[in-house]
């Protein structure tokens, strides 16, 4: 049952700058985290993703700029004070600890009674799907158990922001696929803010209510994962967020909400931007758009709204789908086109010459 | 105007947040060793400046302990005889340990911990027992010529095995065996075989490989291990005192008797003082003449 | 692989070497004769028994146990302070004040006793346990701080943070996590200072008063041809306990490096 996102803000994060030494991690952030979103941060590494988090959970403090959490400033507020909990990469289990010591850490100050610690301790356990892994020592777990354990132990102090830096890094593949899943559905039951870092787009678009790219220390695009991958803001979102094919054009006419572009061989057509530009920008524009919007025309009879020429220079199969690199005249790049497998599709071979259709309406401005 | 900022934020950095929790941390046991270290030597160089008569101290600076040791040869004799013993000990003992850290490593298979295990149980005994001991051993009816006597080796107790500098080396390079053979076996372990492996590959043969891989490789250990000796050793008192006779005195037995029977503490600081000099010179060479061999090597 | 036939035959005889004195000791304590000198007499545990009736041995013992332990402790102390600096954080100037505090390693003991014993001289103070406390814990901090900056180091930094983000203190940071995770250090180094500190001459020769260590008795023993033996047998009794003592180390110290192996296994 997906729980619709308040639009109480729940972190804010205002104008902050980070450095460390002469590099500046964070350069200048604002944005707002709703309550009960889940929110990631993307970017590659480097980008200052990971400092923003630990900003947030205190162990940085910001050389300007501030930090709200819950309506209260986190200005030297130390990272035991704030209402926040900290998932980390490398997981951080106590070794000398076993899975309940684990679990129970934060919740030995609060005096609770033995009988109240084990319920809550088991309520955990169950949640994140390790029951009865109770008396288990810390080295005798799996990459796996560790994060459901991380996890445990930081949800069960009820915080009101979870932080996860890269928690799935460390696993493999199919792990990781599977735990995907499990976190948005335990994000989904909990209610809490959930914020998450990482590198892998997959993973943000799969899990996250909204996702905030970052290059440089800065944010570049806040947005929902459809619109991040539908209309991109630039190039280098767009190519850090799935495939993206490139077209250069020549901005013709700024008209009342769109703009008219002529694109080389996909001739002259009219793009909605995602924002109208105030002035006219230079005469050259990059357009965008994505290998599953294009299609192959098969059969004569096949129709689309664009349609060009183009040689097919390589295929890759991958089971499901089929990518086909295919040169274009006038575009510098072979551009790239996936098709489903469907059963009787027919799978074109190198050299040949093919008939690529798409829709207008897909085409985004990239600047 | 590129330097200036760096210059600023290192400034900055310097007593940043981090920067002063950990020198918080390491206050104390720094405050101890300026407390207890640096204080005394800096008072022990004053104190070669001063004199002493019997039991009065003048404390008008001179440098007439200085003048002392360079006009009476017999403080000469005793830095260079501690010199010469130091740099032979410590040549011997890693020669004789090299090839044993050698066999540890190279051969050593599973069994590596126990083998230093056993390296080191001879050396959980009292050091002194130890060089005692070896007065025992080497004496005129000691262990070794009752052992080469029945043996029919020889029909006279060799002599020049103590009360003498020869004593005193042998008793060394035993004493300071287990440091020369461990920082030998770190450096060895440390070598990646499959470079031995390579220049056996490219042609070379057993010797060329020791002397072009291992011992290159190798030299860091070694030389940590000739530091280790052999600055320490300079200043020994108890080995020359127990097996060195009269030849086999050192310079600490000279500084000893200045702060006891002749109560020329003055003296005494000189001499040490004069001493360290000598050792942070000859190590300070070593150290850079070495470093200026592996560049030639490389 | 098999060492050639000359090598094995060279470490044959190295190995000789390295325990030919400590054999003697065993064949000594036991032998029925005040001399120490070949043949032997007989076996006899009378020299062990003698030892009983050393007042001063044990006064002695009393004040190596006081300042061996003192020295361990302190030396300890001070050298969870110093790695903990060092494993942890970046200081101005933690390079030069790192390689100060490792100094005594390489300098002649001698030299660190005669400057102590200036000082102390020039103050006034006098000489007892306490000043040979002070000249063991210079010595043995080195050996302190390089096995518990092994210790520090081989700790995720990351368990101090979540102690802190599950809402720990820094002190009970420290309790609950940092010290159980160093425990096995701190034994390695309390155990190392130990045995440095009982062993330890020179210094305590310098900057004992009245009050003389087990070393120093073993020195004022060695001029006296008929308490050699008992000094032979006490030697065998140290060595037996310092093996003891040693195996324990080697324990903790391999305790240390499995639960790192394990902090570390992902």
């Amino acid at each position: 049952m997906a729980q619709p996102v308040s639009e109480k803000p729940m972190v804010e994060i205002k104008s902050v700058v980070k450095a460390f030494g002469e590099v500046k991690a964070v350069n200048g952030v604002d944005a707002v985290i709703k309550e009960g979103e889940f929110f990631s941060l993307l970017g590659p590494s480097g980008c200052g993703k990971t400092t923003l988090l630990r900003l947030i959970a205190g162990f940085e403090h910001p050389d300007t700029g501030e930090i709200v959490i819950a309506g209260s400033s986190m200005e030297n507020v130390e990272p035991n004070h704030r209402p926040t909990n900290m998932v980390f990469q490398s997981y951080a289990i106590f070794p000398h600890l076993n899975v309940e010591e684990n679990v129970a850490y934060g919740l030995k100050k609060q005096g609770l009674s033995k009988a109240d610690l084990k319920a809550k301790v088991n309520e955990m356990l169950n949640l994140v799907d390790l029951k009865g892994y109770n008396k288990r020592p810390a080295y005798a777990l799996s990459g796996g158990q560790r994060q459901r354990v991380a996890l445990a132990r930081a949800l069960i102090m009820k915080p009101k922001v979870l932080l996860l830096d890269e928690p799935l890094s460390a696993l493999d593949k199919k792990l990781r696929e599977q735990m995907q899943v499990e976190l948005r559905s335990l994000q989904r039951t909990v209610g809490i803010t959930f914020i998450l870092v990482t590198h892998d787009q997959e993973e943000a678009l799969t899990m996250s209510d909204r996702i905030a790219v970052m290059f440089d220390g800065q944010i570049t695009q806040l947005a929902s994962p459809q619109e991040l991958y539908r209309r991109p803001k630039n190039q280098r979102i767009a190519s850090f967020i799935g495939v993206m094919n490139f077209v250069e054009g020549q901005l013709l006419d700024i008209g009342n909400d769109a703009l008219k572009v002529e694109a080389g061989p996909i001739g002259t057509v009219s793009i909605k931007p995602n924002q109208m530009p105030i002035a006219l920008p230079t005469g050259a524009v990059t357009i965008g758009i994505r290998p599953e919007m294009l299609t192959i025309l098969f059969n004569d009879s096949d129709k689309a709204e664009i349609e060009i020429k183009g040689e097919v220079v390589e295929t890759s199969y991958y089971g499901d789908m089929t990518y086909y690199s295919v040169r274009i005249d006038q575009i510098a790049k072979p551009v790239t086109v996936s098709m489903r497998n469907t059963s009787g599709r027919k799978v074109l071979d190198i050299g040949e010459k093919a008939r690529i259709g798409l829709g207008a309406e897909s085409l985004v401005l990239l600047g | 105007m590129q330097n200036f900022p760096g210059l600023f934020s290192s400034m900055a950095m310097m007593f940043d947040r981090e920067s002063r929790a950990g020198l918080k941390l390491v206050s104390t046991p720094f405050g101890f060793s300026l407390l207890l270290l640096a204080a005394p030597l800096l008072m022990m160089l004053l104190l070669s400046f001063w004199t002493q008569d019997y039991l009065v101290l003048d404390r008008t600076l001179t440098l007439d302990n200085y003048r002392e040791i360079g006009s009476h040869p017999v403080y000469a004799l005793l830095l260079k005889r501690s010199l010469t013993i130091s740099l032979i000990v410590t040549l011997v003992t890693v020669l004789l340990a090299f090839p044993m850290a050698y066999y540890i490593s190279f051969y050593g298979g599973k069994r590596k911990a126990l083998w230093l295990f056993l390296i080191t149980i001879p050396f959980w005994t009292s050091y002194l027992l130890r060089i005692f001991l070896w007065k025992i051993i080497l004496g005129y009816n000691g262990v070794l010529n009752s052992t080469l006597q029945g043996l029919s080796i020889i029909d006279e107790p060799l002599t020049f095995i103590l009360y003498n500098a020869n004593a005193v080396v042998i008793a060394l390079a035993h004493a300071w065996a287990p440091f020369a053979i461990l920082p030998i076996f770190v450096a060895l372990e440390k070598i990646d075989r499959s470079l031995l492996e390579a220049a056996r590959d490219l042609g070379d043969g057993a010797v060329r490989r020791f002397f072009r891989v291992t011992l290159p490789l190798a030299m860091p250990g070694i030389v940590a291990a000739a530091l280790i000796i052999f600055i320490p050793t300079i200043g020994d008192y108890v080995t020359p005192k127990l097996v060195g006779g009269t030849d086999g005195l050192m310079i600490a037995n000279m500084i000893q008797v200045q702060f006891s029977k002749a109560n020329n503490a003055p003296l005494g600081a000189a001499l040490a003082v004069t001493a360290m000099i000598v050792v942070g010179l000859f190590a300070l060479t070593f150290v850079l003449l070495n470093r200026r061999w592996l560049r030639r090597q490389a | 692989m098999r060492a050639p036939r000359s090598f094995t035959v060279f470490v044959g005889l190295y190995l000789l070497f390295l325990y030919a004195p400590v054999m003697l000791l065993p064949i000594f304590a036991f032998n029925d004769s005040a001399v120490i000198a070949f043949p032997l007499k007989g076996f006899t545990f009378g020299w062990f028994a003698g030892l009983a009736n050393e007042s001063t041995l044990f006064v002695a013992l009393k004040n190596s146990l006081i300042v061996a332990v003192s020295s361990a402790v302190l030396s300890t102390c001070l050298g969870v302070l110093a790695a903990r600096a060092a494993a942890r954080y970046e200081f101005f100037g933690k390079k030069p004040i790192m390689s100060f505090l490792m100094l005594p390693l390489v300098l002649p003991e001698i030299i660190v006793g005669v400057s102590l014993l200036i000082v102390l001289v020039q103050l006034g103070l006098d000489l007892n346990v306490w000043t040979v406390i002070l000249g063991h814990v210079l010595v043995c901090m080195p050996f302190s701080i390089a096995i518990l900056l092994s210790a520090f180091n081989n700790m995720d930094r990351f368990l101090e943070e979540a102690s802190l983000d599950l809402g720990a203190t820094r002190r009970e940071t420290f309790f609950r996590v940092i010290l159980p995770l160093v425990m096995p250090g701190l034994m390695s180094s309390l155990l190392i200072g130990f045995t440095i500190s009982l062993d330890e001459f020179i210094i305590a020769f310098f900057l004992t008063g009245t009050e003389p260590t087990l070393p120093v008795y073993i020195w004022s023993q060695l001029r006296f041809p008929s308490k050699l033996p008992g000094v032979m047998a006490l030697g065998f009794i140290m060595l037996i306990l310092s093996l003891v003592l040693l195996t324990a180390g080697e324990y903790f110290r391999n305790k240390s490096a499995a639960l790192a192996a394990h902090e570390n296994k992902q």
